[in-house]
């Protein structure tokens, strides 16, 4: 997993609430066998104004001039603003691989979705909550300011605005450990092969029946 | 020792250690697997040169890309195709148990799963989708996980998580003719929306749950993800122990009292803690159906569409306009004034046997009213369907005009040719109306296989409950 560390990154305001992973990467793109490749195809229905399939070559597809992802101010944008429940519905890990292909490293959001704020995790996105009010004074600045960016540092865990404005945020020390460093969970976890084999043995014997 | 909730007692016994901060490992008695999540989880262990822990903890079943119709024909879209054959080959190189697209047990995997006793009390289930939360109905800790978790089960039969906490929804009372699980599944969504179970395991009880049947319990659990949570669950009774003897992975002879003895500690102790109560009173809930585009947006039948001018909150009231534009509706229309083009009943909500005797009777001796152009009835396995068909309910839908269909999750997400066109209009028993689910423009409203059986006929909305 690639590494977080710090970022100073252009800003793109995403105004709606319960945003889906649905909407994040349609159905017909998780067909595909692979876990990469997903950018061009992030928020496919709102991006293009056809019906996307893959396969297509997207740069010859018509663009949804009003979608604000479209909009030549917010090119090259690495953080993702949102609003509340952001990532609900589908466990579809392609929404985080989506996001991350297409250039976003953090999202910000007053609340996510379980799963996805998960799924964000292991593929180097930093899911960052906010409370609403902090989130809506953002949206506000960033509307107002062409090229407006933010400063996001795990280490201290803090976003710092141009304003001079610096936000705290939370985030479990598991998970910024692993985030800091690009370590993946299954290569942690079989650090512990000692206590996975021991729990087995005695739940083996407890309930047989699952081991049949 | 405190007492403790269902939730506890199926984190306590799989705990194999915890961190500092909280992060734990949990232990994983069934992985379920399909086509979609699951390509990358088994191309990351080949490229680690990892095995699977268990392969007997697993079972396989391609679902989301299967055809409905002329399956011996195979798959015709090479994209889907290659995903199904992937997993196929996966299933013969690590040695995973899988029923095949044309096998008879082949179903939507939170349908086979239960059936084939596969989901018993007391497991912990994890299935790299979200509905996995249908297994919580048999006292099990069941939830969805990414393809990277898929991966980490796989290869340490292990999955890293914090607790959640604890929420009980309590629903008393008797319900209403006409209504259901899945209408008190929306209710209970409608009272705390769709972010209002994040962060919590949801436990299900009181009198009304206790009388639903194992179909209706898992109608329940699988649209608890739709309220947030990511697991939901029931505790343990006669109708749970009822519904696994017999089936073919359920523990037999002195296993199986053994286990019943156990499964029957499976519920949460007299004055166990929640972190949140919610109460709904079943004498109170009528037939529901979303009208926008998250399951929140649900009213009952016999509401109206509600009107943005009324709505104080500024981003509420840009989701409520957004919602109706895409759904082609003017405020205020009464809800059994929606014409509908497209009838779809099946799905994990709504694709088992009762649900299928549930939506014939409705159907019996009448007709699909002419401005439905497509009314189907995808059942949620093969076996349901062998059931139904024994049953003579196919006979019944295809007689009223309905499509009897293989078994697949088909039109609840559209990736195979089930689909709505931009602008048709949609009864759905499936747990999403998120735009596109069903096909790019299409509109979903969420219902009950009664009332969307109802509504096939009439062409429109109507209240089961008064016919
Ligand atoms: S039926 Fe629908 S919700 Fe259920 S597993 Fe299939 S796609 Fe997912």
């Amino acid at each position: 997993m690639q590494k977080f560390k710090q970022l100073d990154g252009l800003v793109v305001p995403l105004d709606r609430a319960n945003v889906d992973t649905d909407a994040i990467i349609p159905k017909q793109f998780l067909k595909s066998i692979n876990r990469s490749g997903f950018g061009p195809n992030a928020f496919d229905e709102w991006r293009y104004l056809d019906h996307g399939e893959p396969g297509m070559d997207n740069s010859k597809r018509p663009l949804n001039k009003d979608f604000v992802l479209n909009q030549p101010r917010y090119q090259g944008a690495q953080i993702l603003l949102a609003r509340e429940n952001f990532g609900c519905g589908s466990s579809r890990e392609h929404a985080p691989w989506a996001l991350e292909d297409f250039g976003f490293r953090v999202i910000i959001a007053p609340s996510f979705a379980d799963i996805f704020f998960n799924n964000c995790f292991k593929n180097g996105v930093l899911p960052i909550k906010l409370d609403a009010a902090k989130v809506g004074a953002l949206f506000k600045a960033v509307e107002a300011n062409a090229g407006y960016k933010l400063k996001v540092d795990l280490e201290q865990q803090s976003i710092a605005a141009p304003d001079g404005t610096v936000y705290k945020f939370e985030v479990d020390a598991h998970r910024k450990h692993c985030l800091l460093n690009g370590l993946d969970d299954i290569g942690l976890t079989l650090q512990h092969v000692d206590d996975i084999k021991a729990f087995e043995t005695k739940h083996r014997a407890a309930q047989p029946w699952l081991f049949a | 020792m405190d007492a403790q909730t269902l939730y506890d007692k199926l984190w306590n016994s799989h705990l194999v250690r915890t961190e500092p901060d909280g992060t734990a490992l949990i232990y994983i008695d069934r992985h379920l697997v399909h086509e979609v999540t699951s390509p990358q989880a088994f191309e990351g262990l080949k490229l680690a040169s990892r095995r699977p822990w268990r392969t007997d903890s697993m079972l396989a079943v391609p679902d989301h890309n299967v055809p409905t119709t002329k399956r011996s024909g195979g798959i015709s879209d090479p994209i889907a195709r290659l995903q199904v054959e992937t997993l196929d080959a996966n299933c013969v190189t690590f040695g995973i148990t899988e029923f095949k697209m044309n096998d008879i047990r082949q179903g939507v995997v939170h349908v086979m799963g239960p059936e084939q006793g596969a989901t018993l009390p007391g497991m912990t289930v994890v299935c790299g989708d979200s509905h996995t939360s249908t297994h919580g109905a048999f006292g099990a800790l069941a939830h969805g996980i990414g393809t990277s978790e898929v991966e980490h089960v796989m290869a340490t039969q292990c999955l890293v998580a914090k607790k959640s906490k604890a929420m009980l929804v309590q629903v008393n009372g008797t319900l209403h003719k006409g209504v259901t699980a899945k209408d008190v599944a929306l209710a209970v969504i409608g009272k705390i929306g769709t972010a209002g179970g994040t962060g919590y395991a949801i436990e299900f009880a009181g009198s009304t749950i206790r009388a639903l049947s194992m179909e209706g319990r898992m109608t329940l659990c699988n649209m608890a993800i739709e309220a947030g949570a990511r697991a939901g669950m029931v505790a343990v009774d006669e109708t749970t122990i009822a519904y696994c003897k017999g089936r073919p992975f359920a523990p037999q002879g002195a296993q199986w009292d053994k286990a019943v003895a156990y499964w029957r500690t499976l519920r949460s102790d007299e004055d166990a803690m929640f972190h949140a109560m919610v109460e709904l009173d079943a004498t109170k809930i009528k037939p529901q159906v979303t009208w926008g585009t998250s399951p929140e947006m649900v009213l009952a039948v016999d509401g109206r569409v509600p009107d943005p001018a009324n709505i104080g909150d500024a981003v509420r009231r840009a989701d409520t306009e957004r919602a109706l534009q895409y759904m082609g509706l003017t405020a205020n229309t009464p809800i059994t004034e929606i014409n509908i083009d497209k009838v779809f009943i099946g799905s994990c909500t709504n694709g088992r046997i009762e649900d299928m005797r549930a939506a014939a009777a409705v159907a019996k001796g009448k007709k699909v009213a002419p401005n439905v152009k497509l009314a189907m009835v995808v059942p949620g396995s093969g076996l349901v369907k062998a059931q139904a068909e024994q049953e003579g309910l196919d006979r019944i839908f295809i007689d009223a005009g309905f499509e009897w269909r293989d078994p697949g999750c088909s039109m609840c997400l559209a990736m195979n040719e089930d689909r709505l066109a931009p602008g048709e209009r949609c009864a759905s028993t499936s747990n999403r109306n998120f735009e596109g689910r069903q096909g790019q423009g299409g509109r979903t409203h969420l219902v009950s296989p009664e009332m969307a059986a109802a509504a096939a006929i009439a062409g429109h909305f109507v209240d089961v409950s008064k016919i």
